[in-house]
């Protein structure tokens, strides 16, 4: 029974949920004021990081937390736990979030401003946030659905044809995802008979009957691996996510895809702790034909936001490729991999957006000189392709150095050898595109540049407020070039955690609130 | 009992998918309708289905009784249905809009987001 009042570090557990939620709510209240919107969510946002950030150093100095709602002691009641993979996503995702609402101030009109971007966007951090911190896989799902809801608003917000045309398939097909999971979810509880996840480890463990879970586990697959945008159940990705306003892509890239495989990693951890056999295989395979398809579909496309669309696929064939080895090492690859892919993707977007709007258009073939018009903003986008291609000393080499240390300790050859040949592919492909934006003089019909007409100059506040976010993101990413250890061993540390739940187990049980 | 409800959802669940699959977007809208009622019905049935009495505690006793019904699954029904409800709404909306914008029901004639024939051997210019 709670009998003291909570301290100020208990709620830091619940904050990231409440923040955005009273932010957005609040913006919601102030609809006729588009102002007042922008300003609750960009000081919301930037509280956000202040509160993820203390969260992640709570839990590195006193382990995983928890939280019990409602005076429910678990295994019956809802919980919130943070270890620290949820930590290090949480701070990542708002890291992320605080970027794009900047960047969105310059990218999004008035009008959409008026039709509710920032609380959308709030709500969004809310179920991403919601999502990363649960403890109870019910809950996970109700996260899910928040964050779909606001993704949904922010798809459609302008109005065009291609969007309502983008949207159609995003929302069919994820809706159905989300289902699916609901399935999964529901078979779990009649086979189990509890959801909190910290339970779930015992009674699984105590179960008889380990077949009763395989099916299971293959739907949680089938749900989760189509809101993770695996083969073959990705395609509403290039189907949508050119289609909304650039700062949208940016932030759909960045999380909702690692929210899915966050999902994958705790599920997959605990729903399958014996049943390696058909999953395991089925996972390598599966990560193989991602990383495959993504690098030959980013090779055929021609328009700028369609070639990124198709690297995010990439990066979560990557990702799934560490969750499939589940061994020593590959773990902390994947979550050195999405914090790398969810900073750099959401660079790579924001960055297309302002070559989208000094030329005017996305299509390669009507690109060009931009080298001439926009040295610095050569110079961001070549650092930020060379970390999503892996090429050192960038933080996609040592993600990826540290993904195929942990597939030649599991001898896993086959998704090794696929792991290079489409790390070349990204190669081929990052050079194309800055070959043709930046080098080539003009359009491609007009490679000099002697008749193009030289890209637009936008007005001085507009670009600042549009290449800060961008000038931060990549600052972070040399950061961690550089100095790669402290992510590799926060890593590490979450890997721990993931392998041997102790204290997450002991954080919802021995302390309850 | 739970036999009967399982063929039930079986049935749910095979017409939704055909309905899913179908050309024309009002089919699929409501085969999605119809997947919803079928996960819901699978979560009642999977919180095993008894003779029982509603779970609530009488004045003045601290338990609801001997044999009460599961509360969790109906809780976990009741928040399924309000979700799906919402995103329900939201799909007739935007494929009515869809089919103002773009002019038609059948899914594969929406080819705005991704032209037919638009690959690099076709485009012009393109030598790299």
């Amino acid at each position: 029974m709670i009998q003291t009042l909570v301290t100020t570090a208990d709620w830091l557990i619940v904050l990231p949920v409440i923040v955005p939620l009273l932010c957005a709510a609040f913006g919601v209240i102030a609809w006729h004021r588009p102002v007042i919107q922008a300003v609750a969510g960009i000081a919301g946002l930037i509280a956000l990081v202040a509160i993820t950030f203390m969260l992640l150093l709570q839990v590195l100095s006193y382990g995983p937390q928890a939280m019990a709602m409602g005076n429910w002691l678990p295994p019956y009641g809802v919980s919130f736990t943070a270890d620290l993979l949820s930590a290090i996503f949480a701070f990542t995702a708002s890291i992320v979030g605080l970027l794009v609402g900047i960047y969105a101030f310059a990218d999004i009109s008035s009008s959409e401003r008026r039709h509710g971007f920032y609380p959308l966007l709030l709500f969004l951090m809310t179920g991403v946030l919601g999502a990363f911190l649960t403890g109870d896989v019910f809950n996970l799902y109700v996260w899910f659905e928040v964050m779909l809801i606001a993704s949904f608003g922010l798809i459609v917000l302008g109005g065009e044809p291609r969007q309502i045309d983008g949207a159609v398939k995003y929302t069919i097909l994820n809706l159905i995802a989300t289902t699916l999971f609901l399935i999964a979810t529901g078979l779990l509880y009649g086979a189990v008979g509890t959801l909190n996840i910290a339970d779930l480890y015992f009674k699984i463990a105590e179960l008889q009957d380990l077949s009763v879970l395989s099916p299971i586990a293959v739907l949680y697959l089938i749900a989760l691996g189509m809101k993770a945008a695996a083969f073959p159940l990705f395609f509403w990705l290039p189907a949508s996510y050119h289609t909304p306003k650039i700062v949208v892509s940016a932030l759909f890239a960045a999380l909702l895809t690692k929210v899915g495989i966050y999902a994958l990693v705790r599920i997959f951890l605990l729903v399958l702790p014996d049943n390696q056999g058909m999953t395991h295989d089925l996972l390598i395979w599966v990560a193989m034909a991602t990383m495959v398809t993504g690098a030959i579909g980013a090779l055929s496309q021609n328009d700028l936001r369609r070639i990124l669309n198709f690297l995010v696929i990439t990066s979560i064939g990557v990702m799934l490729f560490g969750l499939a080895l589940n061994s020593d090492g590959a773990l902390a690859a994947l979550v050195f991999y999405a914090v790398h892919s969810m900073l750099v993707m959401a660079l790579l977007y924001m960055l297309a957006g302002i070559i989208g709007q000094k030329s005017g258009s996305f299509e390669l073939a009507e690109l060009g000189g931009l080298y001439r018009a926009a040295p610095l903003l050569a110079g961001l986008f070549l650092i930020a392709l060379f970390a999503v291609a892996g090429l050192p000393p960038f933080t996609g080499f040592w993600a990826k150095f540290m993904m195929l240390k942990a597939g030649l300790a599991e001898q896993a050859y086959g998704g090794i050898s696929v792991l290079l040949f489409t790390s070349f592919l990204n190669l081929i492909v990052i050079g194309r595109i800055f070959a043709q934006i930046f080098w080539r003089g003009g359009s491609a019909e007009d490679p000099d540049g002697a008749e193009t007409l030289s890209p637009v100059t936008l007005a001085p506040a507009r670009q600042r407020i549009l290449i800060i976010p961008c000038a931060v993101l990549t600052a972070l990413v040399i950061l961690i070039s550089v100095m790669p250890s402290p992510l590799v061993s926060l890593s590490a540390g979450a890997e721990a955690m993931l392998f041997d739940p102790s204290g997450y187990i002991n954080a919802v049980f021995g302390g309850g609130a | 009992m739970e036999t009967v409800l399982a063929i039930a959802v079986g049935i749910l669940f095979a017409t939704s998918a055909y309905l899913m699959m179908g050309v024309s977007m009002i089919r699929v809208v409501i085969g999605i309708g119809l997947l919803g009622n079928a996960a819901n019905l699978l979560i009642f049935t999977a919180g095993r289905v008894t003779r029982a009495i509603p779970p609530i505690v009488p004045e003045g006793a601290d338990m609801p009784g001997l044999v009460f019904a599961n509360p969790l699954p109906q809780a976990l029904i009741l928040t399924a249905i309000v979700i799906s409800f919402a995103l329900f709404a939201f799909i007739l909306v935007l494929v009515y809009r869809a089919y103002e914008e773009l002019g038609t029901d059948i899914s594969h004639e929406m080819r705005l987001a991704e032209p037919p024939h638009d690959t690099a051997s076709n485009h012009r210019g393109s030598r790299l």
